[in-house]
């Protein structure tokens, strides 16, 4: 039976973060007309005691109501964030217990940045072509605000923090999800990392000892760092072969994709791989101004709004693609 | 592309700045409110209009624009 997206909903904590509350911090900082580029108004920024798997909870929560999603139907669950409640259990096996799934499902976390839904989307593909799940819950989380330097200007100005929840579950008749695209590159992981803090690198005195980088965001190792033309680079060179190798696999030509959902990292990135793959404006979809970046999110709400709205419909085929920490990307085909 | 040109196709992608300002001996890095912002500009701009790619080590070993520009004919020529 061949695995089709059935219902996305999404949640974001309520604390705003607007472009005046970051004007107040950091003034001068950025241009109207350089804020304007980068398209982004306000961002949702998680409670000091909220964590990842609260924010997946809660979107979980709002599929359910939303979709009239009966859980005890749910027979895996796949939760993907990069901050996970505990070292051991796993986070996902906890999300079973706060949702009521019944005990019969499975669980696992996997530990993916911006990429992370369209991995989850293939484990979910795989899960229900290969070992008979009928209906697979997957989370992505991202609170990544909370490792923010509070000088790191960049980063505080594009992420905001947010969780969704999609169910796949096994459709009638035509495959609705794939072929899939995969990279990856741990030779340049260090373009986005928290250096110290995990297995590796125990947190030391050094570790906050801060750094400035040439446009006078700082930050030190205990914190989020991300080499940001670096990684526009990474997205300028990156998502256009990938999608041109994802159009061969599925035996497509670009004006056959009726919209492109990507990874909203900012408006002006978008807009660049946007013209360098040669996509109309309407068919390309934006959705970044009241969340920023989402992470593992940006997907999920920008295809959940899209479908609100009435941008995407039903029979209509969709091309994702993503990239970010890893460094890692992605892309897939999903038919609506 | 002469040096001329470049100025007169770079300057309008900063559209903060008023016209005129931008000179083949401007420290790009002094131009009004300077972030990582411009410097995605100036990498987007060379990536369009001369399929170059200019990293971050590249644009911290130029100061001026005229060394912008001579960092990017010699990266044609190379």
């Amino acid at each position: 039976m061949p695995a089709i997206i059935k219902a996305i909903s999404y949640y974001l904590p309520e604390k705003k973060f607007s472009n005046e509350d970051f004007g107040k911090i950091f003034p001068d900082s950025l241009s109207d007309a350089n804020l304007k580029k980068l398209g982004i108004k306000e961002r949702r920024i998680v409670g000091e005691h909220q964590t990842a798997s609260d924010l997946a909870v809660e979107s979980a929560l709002q599929l359910f109501k939303e979709h009239d999603i009966d859980k005890n139907e749910i027979d895996f669950i796949l939760f993907c964030a990069q901050e996970f409640d505990h070292y051991t259990p796993t986070t996902a096996c906890l999300i079973q217990e706060r949702l009521e799934i019944p005990t019969h499902c499975g669980a696992l976390d996997f530990n993916l940045g911006c990429s992370g839904y369209i991995y989850g989307l293939s484990l979910a593909k795989g899960l229900i072509d290969a070992c008979g799940s009928k209906n697979v819950l997957l989370l992505t989380s991202s609170t990544l605000t909370k490792t923010f330097h509070p000088k790191d200007k960049s980063s505080r100005y594009i992420f905001g923090d947010g969780a969704a929840a999609t169910i796949i579950n096994n459709g009638p008749n035509e495959n609705n999800i794939g072929p899939f695209v995969f990279g990856t590159d741990g030779k340049r992981g260090d373009k986005i990392i928290i250096k110290d803090g995990g297995a590796r690198n125990t947190i030391t005195i050094e570790s906050n000892v801060d750094f400035e980088d040439d446009y006078g965001n700082i930050t030190n190792n205990a914190h989020f760092f991300m080499n940001g033309t670096s990684i526009f680079n990474f997205g300028l060179k990156t998502v256009p072969k990938m999608v041109e190798e994802l159009l061969i696999k599925a035996g497509l030509k670009i004006d056959q994709i009726d919209l492109f959902i990507f990874h909203q990292t900012n408006n002006f990135m978008n807009d660049m791989i946007r013209k360098k793959i040669g996509i109309p404006e309407e068919k390309f979809v934006v959705h970044i101004e009241n969340c920023g970046n989402t992470v593992s999110s940006t997907i999920p709400i920008a295809l959940h709004e899209s479908i609100r709205i009435g941008k995407a419909k039903k029979g209509q085929i969709i091309l994702l693609a993503a990239f970010g920490t890893g460094l890692s990307w992605a892309a897939t085909i999903i038919r609506l | 592309m002469l040096l001329e040109e470049f100025i007169q196709k770079l300057e309008p992608e900063f559209e903060d700045m008023p016209k005129g300002v931008l000179k083949p001996d401007t420290d790009y890095r002094t131009i009004k409110g300077w972030s990582s912002m411009h410097a995605l500009i100036i990498i987007a701009f060379v990536d369009i209009n001369f399929n170059i790619t200019l990293n971050g080590s590249d644009l911290r070993s130029t100061k001026t624009i005229t060394d912008l520009y001579n960092l990017v004919q010699q990266k044609k020529s190379s």
